[in-house]
């Protein structure tokens, strides 16, 4: 090496500096947005509005942005307990599918019922379907040490094909005209509307995500079992020492975050699509990832970073339309989002020093 | 020692270093002068300013006042790099080694040269100075004792001018300590200084030209430490005499509390530490020493007893508490049966370093009451964790410090503290006082004296022999996975007990 630069850790980090990365991040990923998609033709100005502005202007905008918010805020408070942990869970994608396909086959076999019970059973088949998705992950990582980052993104392609098999056969609709998808959900399936006049698509599964975020801010905060999770991820030897089983903690966050993935697959069926199609979500699984970590794994900082995302989503979905951006766009956005993110964190632990040439041999 | 005039001037002067971080002044104005091939003992408490005062020197950090001269001219140490150019070399206390890769992988980041050169190097320094190591061996395979060796070999490969040690001889046996100084005598015979920090008195007695004191900061006194006592140097460093550990003839129960038979365990790692054949009995009220250079399956033996690492089964008989085979269960359940223990590794095993003290005393404090329905009660936490602060005089902001923030005495006293306060019937301490000042050393042996008193038994895992005379009752010798039989701390000699530390049991075995 001649030269150049190196990361050398700082010694103190403030908690402010920390606290500042999410900001950092958001302001960095617009201002990149505004100036890439005006080589596009989009005047920057247009974007930003588009991107923020827009998405809050109007009830049904709104509505649509808690739509949005409701599954990535669900799937990384469940994400984040296991990074807390440092178990990476890279399949929520898949978890989420499988726990709708699982949740599907009870309003496919019942489309008639009237039984109000059917949209609880629904829920609890979405997360004991998605947490044993994702417990085969974990199945692989005590038994084999199998890492759970590859096994859980290549459960997510099988989650797919099993969609896609099911989907054109014994869960499509027989009616359909070969359209490979189901029939549509009786009343009894769906979450209910927060509005009457049906023109508002948002539903109750918010209160749901609500609902559990507190429940996952007691878990992380006031239990001993979250206490233990956090203790393998920061120190794996303490953990040990103190008799902590690494084990145990892999089949509880990966079977935490595949029941969260799971649950949100029922939100997205029994929510604004109403029955089993092949797209369930556009990459809620993975945009979760981001939410989670953008709000520092802590349950109140993705209960924001989760709101924030939605509305970026639902800002991109009408650029595309007004504007003319690329459909790419809202993806653009979020991997934006992850860079300036990691960078920022990476600046806020380290500093550059240049190094100089003859220093090192 | 003063310059004549004319003569060169001194090779390291240090004017007026001041350091602060936020409000605490951890240097206040500090002078310091040596001349070539002086080596100069550093003494302090720990928190004393004394690690602050090296990484200054070896460019780690930058003073906020003062200046650095080096031969006679202002220099700005700005990083390591820079200060191993001007021929500064570090052996650092807490090592700064990376675990995936080898021992010459690891020396070739800072020295140049081709591997296979290395490893020849490093060979013949291992040889030159009794530091044996292995060049090909991964790091994370090492003992803590190893590892200190690699730290040594690396400095003297780079031939520096003036060489930092931060308690090089903590984990090296007495025949090495001499060898060593030999060495180091002959490093400064050829010009090289040496600023030696260490706690033990006697060495720096034996070996140092001078010492400096070093108290809150302050240079608070000097001394020629071959003219003053042990204590008298004691009494400079810490303001007080030091205490030794009351240590009144044990009154043992013949019910054994743990009792280890038998016991092999062949490491899966090729370089870790195997046992062989071990067996022993701690009665409770005495504590059993046992004594031996680390790396002779010491941390493999406490690591077994603890359930970090479990037998089969069908092995589980060879480790017993009280009458309860245990070979083969988890940490909690020995806890659950009264066991505690006290591993080498403060940060990062017997604490987690980025959590507070409040935290760090749910680790293994949990059963105290301290979580009820799976909620963590953080009155009961907040009572344990300041009571263990206030009965061990653990020095620190308060319950929610970061465990890395402290000391390495203050760390250990809470530790130590924390075990005590589960009041064990059993308590297995590696290298108490491993690293911290004589202050520190003697509180925690005291406690643990104390412990025993109460009819706790104790094995205490020790590479320092004075300690372990200090206050085993028995002793046994660790040596190449193998154990001495116990012998009696009062009869027999330290002499003895160093010739077993070399292996020489087996044959007083056979000839017994």
């Amino acid at each position: 090496m001649i030269g150049g630069y190196a990361l050398v850790q700082r010694s103190e980090v403030s908690l402010k500096s920390i606290m500042l990365v999410p900001l950092v991040t958001f302001v960095l990923a617009l201002l990149g947005s505004m100036v890439l998609f005006g080589f596009l033709g989009a005047p920057p100005l247009e974007v930003l509005y588009r991107l923020l502005i827009d998405p809050l202007a109007s009830a049904y905008n709104i509505s649509e942005v808690v739509i949005k918010a409701a599954p990535l805020i669900l799937i990384a408070q469940g994400l984040a307990i296991g990074f807390r942990a440092k178990v990476w869970n890279i399949g929520a994608e898949g978890q989420l599918i499988i726990g709708a396909v699982a949740a599907s086959v009870i309003p496919i076999t019942f489309p008639e019922s009237q039984n109000i019970l059917m949209l609880p059973t629904m829920m609890l088949a979405g997360m004991i379907s998605g947490a044993a998705w994702a417990g085969i992950a974990a199945a692989l990582k005590t038994r084999f040490n199998a890492s759970e980052i590859i096994v859980t993104l290549m459960l997510n392609q099988i989650a797919v094909q099993i969609l896609y098999f099911l989907i054109n056969g014994p869960l499509k609709d027989p009616m359909g005209f070969s359209y490979p998808q189901s029939v549509s959900f009786p009343p009894v399936a769906m979450y209910p509307l927060l509005s009457g006049d049906g023109v508002l698509r948002a539903n109750a599964s918010i209160f749901v995500v609500v609902l559990l975020s507190i429940v996952a801010l007691i878990y992380v905060t006031r239990t001993f079992s979250g206490y233990t999770l956090l203790v393998g991820g920061l120190a794996p030897s303490a953990a040990s020492y103190a008799g902590f089983s690494a084990k145990k903690a892999v089949w509880i966050t990966l079977l935490i975050g595949g029941a969260a993935a799971g649950l949100a697959g029922v939100g997205e069926i029994s929510g604004p699509i109403g029955r089993l199609q092949p797209s369930l979500s556009p990459g809620y699984g993975f945009a979760a990832i981001i939410v989670a970590y953008l709000g520092g794994l802590h349950p109140v900082g993705i209960l924001l970073a989760g709101t924030f995302m939605a509305i970026v989503y639902v800002g991109a979905d009408g650029a595309i339309i007004d504007v003319g951006l690329p459909p790419a766009a809202p993806v653009i956005f979020q991997g934006m989002v992850l860079v300036f993110y990691l960078a920022s964190f990476a600046l806020v632990q380290y500093r550059i020093v240049r190094i100089q040439p003859e220093a090192r041999a | 020692m003063k310059t004549k005039v004319g003569e060169s001037p001194p090779l390291l002067q240090l004017r007026n270093i001041t350091k602060r971080y936020g409000t605490y002044v951890a240097n206040d104005s500090v002078y310091l002068s040596l001349e070539q091939g002086q080596i100069c003992a550093i003494l302090g408490e720990n928190g004393a300013g004394k690690s602050t005062l090296m990484k200054t020197i070896y460019g780690i950090q930058q003073p906020d006042e003062g200046e650095i001269v080096w031969n006679g001219e202002k220099v700005a140490v700005t990083s390591p790099s820079v200060a191993r150019d001007l021929g500064i070399g570090m052996v650092f206390q807490h090592f700064s080694l990376f675990e995936t890769i080898s021992v010459v992988e690891n020396i070739s980041l800072t020295v140049p040269g081709s591997l296979p050169d290395l490893s020849e190097i490093i060979s013949q320094k291992a040889n030159e100075y009794g530091l044996h190591v292995n060049p090909d061996a991964p790091v994370h395979g090492l003992s803590v004792g190893e590892r200190q060796r690699v730290e040594i070999i690396r400095c003297l490969m780079q031939d520096p001018k003036l060489l930092i040690l931060d308690e090089p001889t903590s984990v090296l046996p007495p025949h090495s300590v001499q060898q060593l100084f030999g060495t180091l005598r002959k490093l400064s015979e050829r010009g090289v200084a040496m600023l030696y920090i260490s706690h033990k008195l006697e060495e720096i007695r034996d070996l140092c030209h001078c010492a400096v004191v070093l108290r809150q900061g302050r240079v608070t006194g000097t001394a020629n430490p071959r003219q003053a006592t042990s204590a008298e140097l004691a009494r400079l460093m810490i303001g007080q005499a030091i205490p030794t550990a009351r240590h009144a003839e044990a009154k043992p129960s013949c019910e054994p509390a743990l009792t280890v038979s038998d016991l092999s365990y062949d490491n899966p790692d090729p370089l870790g530490e195997s046992l062989d054949s071990v067996s022993m009995v701690v009665r409770p009220g005495e504590i059993v020493g046992i004594a031996g250079v680390s790396g002779n399956g010491q941390s493999t033996l406490a690591r077994l007893l603890s359930g970090e690492i479990r037998l089969q089964s069908d092995m589980a008989s060879r480790i017993r508490v009280f009458d309860r085979s245990v070979g083969d269960t988890q940490p909690g359940m020995r806890r659950e049966l009264g066991v505690t223990f006290v591993p080498e590794e403060r940060l990062g095993r017997a604490t987690v370093p980025a959590m507070s003290l409040a935290d760090n005393v749910l680790l293994t404090a949990h059963r105290a009451g301290l979580v009820r329905k799976g909620l963590i009660r953080r009155r009961q936490q907040a009572d344990f964790a300041d009571s263990c602060i206030s009965g061990m005089d653990v020095r620190s902001r308060g319950r929610q410090s970061i465990a890395s923030s402290l000391s390495g005495g203050n760390l250990q006293k809470f530790v130590l503290g924390r075990e005590i306060l589960l009041e064990p019937r059993i308590l297995i301490v590696s290298q108490p006082t491993w690293g911290i000042d004589v202050g520190a050393a003697a509180m925690v042996r005291q406690k643990l004296v104390d412990l025993r008193d109460t009819g706790t038994a104790i094995l205490m895992i020790s590479e320092e022999l004075e300690e372990i005379f200090e206050i085993s009752d028995r002793i046994h010798v660790m040596y190449h996975g193998r154990l001495s039989p116990s012998v009696q701390a009062r009869s027999v000699t330290a002499e003895d007990v160093g010739r077993m530390m070399m292996g020489e049991f087996d044959q007083t075995m056979r000839a017994a």
